[in-house]
């Protein structure tokens, strides 16, 4: 392991030269307004959320964005100062998000972001706003499914290289047949037509699905609580202001019961019995 | 900062080894599949000629990731067509292998073609005066010589082959991009250093490969 450790350090060191250079010239004009700690309350904030999961951060066809985390961000954004028409969203994909908020491309990002200790070396987060479990989503006549075990039988579909997939290949169900795509869709497509059993993945992305009015009554959740995922708001590591007010901003929203009525308006439709809203236990 | 290759959660010969069977497979695959649509795109059959034109000109400008995907979710979820593969592991890598000779022989095909024109018309005319069939004068005559003119733009067609691989984790093939894909969910402290093994696992497979063909690209061609 020695030389592939030497070997991957001069590679990284390429890598780290070649994507310095060039992210040096492109992201300079949103980094000077959303990279400043509490910017001027003029300009516009740049929030990071997902544009491709319905119930959660969805784009829809004509340019609106709608979902329980962007209903969250704005919420947010207004206890910061910023109506909605000064929101930026900006689409975070999974394996950018560490590197949109240390660059300072996005002021905070509310996309399924778990908190976790590998994450939380590069970023800093605020919540957990949401308790989501890994669970399986399957045929609304498919009775079959009543506990872990009864994986180990079935064929599974996940997204490519995603935490839900980790879990059932090493812990949860090794004998499951995995298939792994790179979006919910085709899993979802995969499920329609019999290919595979189940989708696993957070609850919350997949009432999201059930919930869309095209999927409406083909599918339902089996509601085995397989992980916790504790959806917290990524913020720059060290901004102590941002994320004590993102707490009090979260704090607020539960106590005056927007956030139940965001989470029954995004999740509600499919019959998905949410947790209550969690205690905030980032920062203090 | 690499800490987590030793932690013995990855792991990445096992990755990288599918990466090359991959390669292998389709390979060998693609080179079959390419010589006879090359074969057929110089034929005097009007019917196989227009059947290679149109196969490589379709195929060859179809994304990979459409094609890899489509023989996942058309081929084996919808129409059933396993190809005798049991679990979703064994049947997607096939289903890989399979995109993957389709794509790759379009541009072996092309380049075969190339090499063809290098052979002087006179040799074809001369075999042909010779009473030699079609079949006799390309497997005989113009191949071989196609074929030692060729290697170096194959070499780059291999090199490719090795990177395209990596669309096999659209559909689940357990193999480096899929690894890579896993890592960056899990180090999210380490994404450069995840990003740099896997960039030199790439130069380790493609670097030797071009510098062995071009060796012997050189020791084989013909000398005109």
């Amino acid at each position: 392991m020695k030389v592939l450790k030497a070997g991957a350090a001069v590679a990284t060191a390429v890598v780290l030269a070649l994507t310095a250079t060039a992210c040096g010239g492109g992201s300079k004009d949103t980094a000077s307004d959303a990279g400043a700690s509490g910017g001027t309350k003029s300009d516009k904030i740049v929030i990071g959320i997902k544009f491709d999961q319905p119930g959660m951060g969805l784009k829809t066809p004509d340019g609106k964005f709608e979902g329980f985390d962007v209903d969250v961000a704005t919420y947010v954004a207004k206890e910061l100062g910023y109506q909605p028409d000064q929101i930026e969203w900006k689409q975070a994909v999974s394996a950018e998000r560490e590197n949109l908020i240390s660059n300072g491309d996005v002021k905070f990002i509310a996309a399924t972001y778990s908190i976790n200790d590998k994450r939380k070396a590069k970023v800093d987060f605020a919540g957990p706003y949401f308790l989501a479990h890994q669970d399986l989503l399957v045929r609304a006549d498919d009775n079959s499914i009543t506990k872990v075990e009864d994986l180990n039988k079935k064929k599974l579909c996940s997204v490519t290289g995603s935490t839900s997939a980790q879990n059932i290949k090493k812990d949860l169900a090794k004998d499951a047949d995995l298939q792994e795509f790179p979006g919910y869709s085709e899993c979802l497509t995969g499920l329609e037509n019999k290919a595979v059993d189940a989708l696993t993945t957070d609850d919350s992305i997949l009432a999201g699905y059930a919930a869309q009015e095209k999927n409406k009554g083909k599918f339902k959740l089996v509601g085995l609580k397989m992980s916790n995922e504790n959806y917290g708001i990524g913020l720059k590591k060290g901004d102590k202001d941002l994320q004590t007010k993102i707490n009090a901003a979260l704090k607020k929203m539960v106590a005056d019961g927007s956030w139940e009525a965001a989470v029954k308006k995004n999740l509600g439709p499919a019959n998905y019995k949410n947790e209550p809203a969690p205690q905030i236990t980032e920062g203090s | 900062m690499f800490d987590f290759l030793e932690s013995g959660q990855y792991d990445l010969l096992g990755a990288f080894w599918v990466t090359v069977q991959l390669t292998l497979y389709s390979a060998v695959g693609s080179l079959v599949w390419g010589t006879v649509l090359a074969g057929m795109r110089v034929s005097p059959v009007p019917l196989m000629r227009a059947f290679g034109t149109a196969y490589v000109n379709l195929v060859r400008n179809t994304p990979l990731t459409l094609l890899v995907i489509g023989s996942s979710l058309g081929l084996s979820q919808t129409l059933g067509i396993n190809l005798g593969g049991g679990t979703f592991k064994e049947t997607g890598f096939r289903l890989a292998v399979l995109a993957l000779t389709a794509y790759t022989g379009t541009f072996v095909c092309e380049a075969l073609r190339s090499g063809i024109n290098t052979v002087p018309v006179g040799q074809a005319e001369a075999a042909r005066a010779l009473g030699l069939s079609f079949f006799q004068v390309l497997t005989l005559i113009v191949l071989p010589q196609a074929f030692r003119a060729v290697i170096a733009p194959l070499a780059n067609v291999l090199i490719a082959l090795t990177k395209n691989t990596t669309v096999a984790a659209a559909i689940g093939v357990a193999e480096a991009a899929l690894l890579m894909k896993e890592m960056i969910e899990n180090e999210a402290d380490a994404l450069f250093a995840v990003f740099g093994i896997f960039a030199l696992g790439f130069c380790l497979l493609t670097l030797p490969t071009g510098l062995l063909l071009g060796w012997v690209a050189k020791r084989v061609a013909v000398k005109r």
